[in-house]
């Protein structure tokens, strides 16, 4: 019945120690259960005898009821008997009230910036960030703090990355994990890390051809296994890197040249277009493991909005020499105002802007508007994203048809991977 | 991620703040935010209260980068005893206010408010700073209700080892408590992993 040749009650003398031994013999039950008067207590089991290290050694684990029940009364006879193990139990008896399970609150992802803004008010930067590397450093670190957020097994939470091309003005997607998008981001950033001197992600894996998609292929498929979690380090690693390689080598910096393959940004451009992405795939993230995602803050997203803008002239250019977009409609000297589209973003971030419809060299020009097209800033993000169809875009429209459509079809071919 | 930067990364982070680097604040940030807004949280219940200590916090840090003192602790032990000092602060500050105004309770049950909320604050640091196999035992036997047998077996350790790491844990978390003895400070600036 008593495995442990040490317990209790075995008729050895050293048990005369043990005041609360029970008796081996149980008492009578039958007639008690008859009898209507209260049951005694189940029979406590035997006590064992521990030598006073395993004694101490449970101490934890009888604070926190993690041990056997005979065990339990062991430490707690002995505790009668026993100061220092005494205070000790009630020490972490005491502790044991101060585990608290985590509070998972989630930061207001607005919070940084009114923090850091304080700070920089009350102590002005000798290096400050420049200000076209702020929209950068916010949505890197926003997407951050959701990735904190996510489960181990979010990681590889299917994701599907939507762009538009322009070629065939059809939508296309890539299938991948939140994992694989943040490897994808990893070495696009890359780009811009290479053209600062920093450490190219993808090291000697780097293509012949260097454009956004063929790096993101050539990281995606080096491995035999998908990206886990582990590439949230070196992706962030490198964020922090290059905002503060930009604020060492000044705003000046800003005209320096950022390869993308088939063209190149400014880097003050190309440190906008990569907050942009970072939140259109944050937002891909989020939907994937089903989290809520805001849009950037309004001055932010005003710079996006300003890139996309600017960079339509050249876009409708591509466009219409491979007979994507109606011909132009007359020469336009390089610096003088020509045809014009007014586009209106509405909304916290948006504005208006004029966009020369005949030649990249032209000047928008409100006397040479022909078109107005109205619509949403998050929206037209969408849109610019290769998120929403240019016929698809919830756009108010006022003027030359053709032209409207051709630019919304340039700003969705400005979408990549 | 990383729970104790290396002192190499502390020592690194103040010269930078001290030269006044913009991204060295943002970096900052992005590593101590949550940690600093859950302790005043902890103390203060107030998701206002906890992004003002939050913002006085950085503030501080920014402005007197040059008070770390990188021999007593890690950056992280020290920006950890900041946000506590100004969340108990606030909470005294607060509830002395509206006792003032002739609010319900005592100065007494105030203190322990305090106290307690001060502990509590202390506990949570304790117990994300400590070694991760400390924690993940006190997580099976606390929260998952694992007697120290299951624990052992959950984490591919022998009972002796399980029931050291769980009373280790409890002796560290203790420690919250001797607000009293040490005149509280101490629970952040020591390196718990040596502490037996």
């Amino acid at each position: 019945m008593n495995p442990d040749p040490f317990g209790p009650g075995d008729g050895r003398p050293e048990d005369d120690g043990l005041p609360g031994a029970p008796a081996r013999i149980p008492a009578p039950r039958e007639s008690l259960e008859d009898s209507g008067r209260p049951l005694p207590e189940p029979e406590a089991p035997p006590i064992p005898a521990l030598d006073h290290d395993v004694l101490k050694s449970l101490l934890g684990a009888w604070a926190l009821a993690a041990c056997a029940p005979d065990e339990a009364a062991a430490v707690e006879l002995h505790l009668g008997i026993c100061g220092p193990c005494a205070d000790e139990a009630l020490r972490l008896r005491d502790a044991v009230g101060l585990l608290q399970p985590e509070e998972s609150l989630d930061l207001d992802p607005g919070l940084r910036s009114r923090v850091l803004a304080g700070c920089l008010d009350r102590r002005p930067p000798r290096i400050p960030v420049p200000d076209w590397a702020a929209p950068y450093d916010a949505e890197t670190a926003r997407l951050d703090a959701l990735l904190q957020d996510i489960g181990d097994g979010e990681w590889h939470a299917p994701v599907r990355l939507k762009w538009y091309d322009g070629g065939s003005d059809r939508p296309v997607n890539r299938r991948t994990t939140v994992a694989g998008v943040i490897a994808h981001l990893l070495t696009v950033d890359g780009l811009v890390a290479v053209a600062l001197g920093l450490e190219d992600p993808l090291g000697e894996l780097t293509p012949d051809e260097a454009t956004p998609w063929a790096r993101t292929e050539t990281y995606w498929k080096a491995s035999h296994f998908p990206p886990t979690r582990t590439v949230r380090m070196p992706w962030r690693e490198q964020s922090h890197a290059l905002v503060r390689t930009v604020s060492f080598a000044g705003g000046g910096s800003g005209q320096l040249s950022v390869p993308y393959g088939t063209f190149s940004l400014p880097l003050r451009d190309s440190l906008i277009d990569r907050a942009f992405e970072c939140w259109v795939h944050a937002g891909d993230i989020a939907d994937a493991v089903d989290y809520p995602y805001e849009p950037p803050a309004p001055r932010h997203l005003n710079r996006m909005i300003d890139l996309a803008a600017r960079m339509l002239p050249s876009a409708l250019a591509d466009r219409r020499r491979e007979g994507l977009a109606a011909p132009a409609k007359g020469l336009v000297r390089a610096g003088s105002p020509g045809r014009s589209l007014r586009l209106e973003v509405e909304g916290l971030g948006g504005g208006e802007w004029l966009i020369a419809l005949d030649s990249p060299g032209a000047v928008g020009s409100a006397e040479h508007e022909v078109a107005h097209v109205a619509l949403d800033g998050v929206e037209f993000c969408r849109l610019a994203a290769g998120h929403v169809l240019p016929e698809e875009a919830a756009a108010g429209q006022d003027g030359d048809r053709e032209a409207i459509r051709d630019v919304l079809s340039a700003a969705a071919s400005l979408s990549r991977m | 991620m990383a729970k104790d930067a290396p002192p190499r990364w502390d020592r690194r982070m103040q010269q930078r703040l001290a030269r006044g680097e913009a991204a060295a604040l943002g970096e900052l940030y992005d590593r101590f935010a949550s940690l600093v807004h859950s302790l005043a949280h902890r103390v203060l219940d107030d998701e206002e209260a906890a992004d003002r200590v939050t913002r006085e916090v950085f503030a501080h840090v920014w402005e007197n980068p040059e008070s770390y003192e990188p021999k007593q602790g890690s950056m992280r032990s020290w920006i950890a005893a900041l946000a506590h000092r100004q969340a108990v602060q606030r909470l005294r500050k607060e509830g002395a206010a509206a006792l003032a105004e002739g609010g319900e309770g005592s100065a007494e049950e105030l203190e322990r408010k305090v106290r307690e909320a001060s502990a509590a604050a202390r506990a949570d640091y304790i117990v994300t700073s400590m070694p991760a196999p400390l924690r993940a035992a006190l997580e099976l036997a606390y929260f998952q209700r694992r007697d120290y047998r299951q624990t052992a077996a959950d984490l591919g350790v022998t009972e002796d080892e399980a029931r050291r790491r769980l009373r280790l844990g409890l002796q560290l978390l203790s420690s919250a408590n001797d607000q009293k003895r040490n005149g509280g400070s101490s629970p952040w600036r020591h390196g718990y992993g040596r502490a037996t």
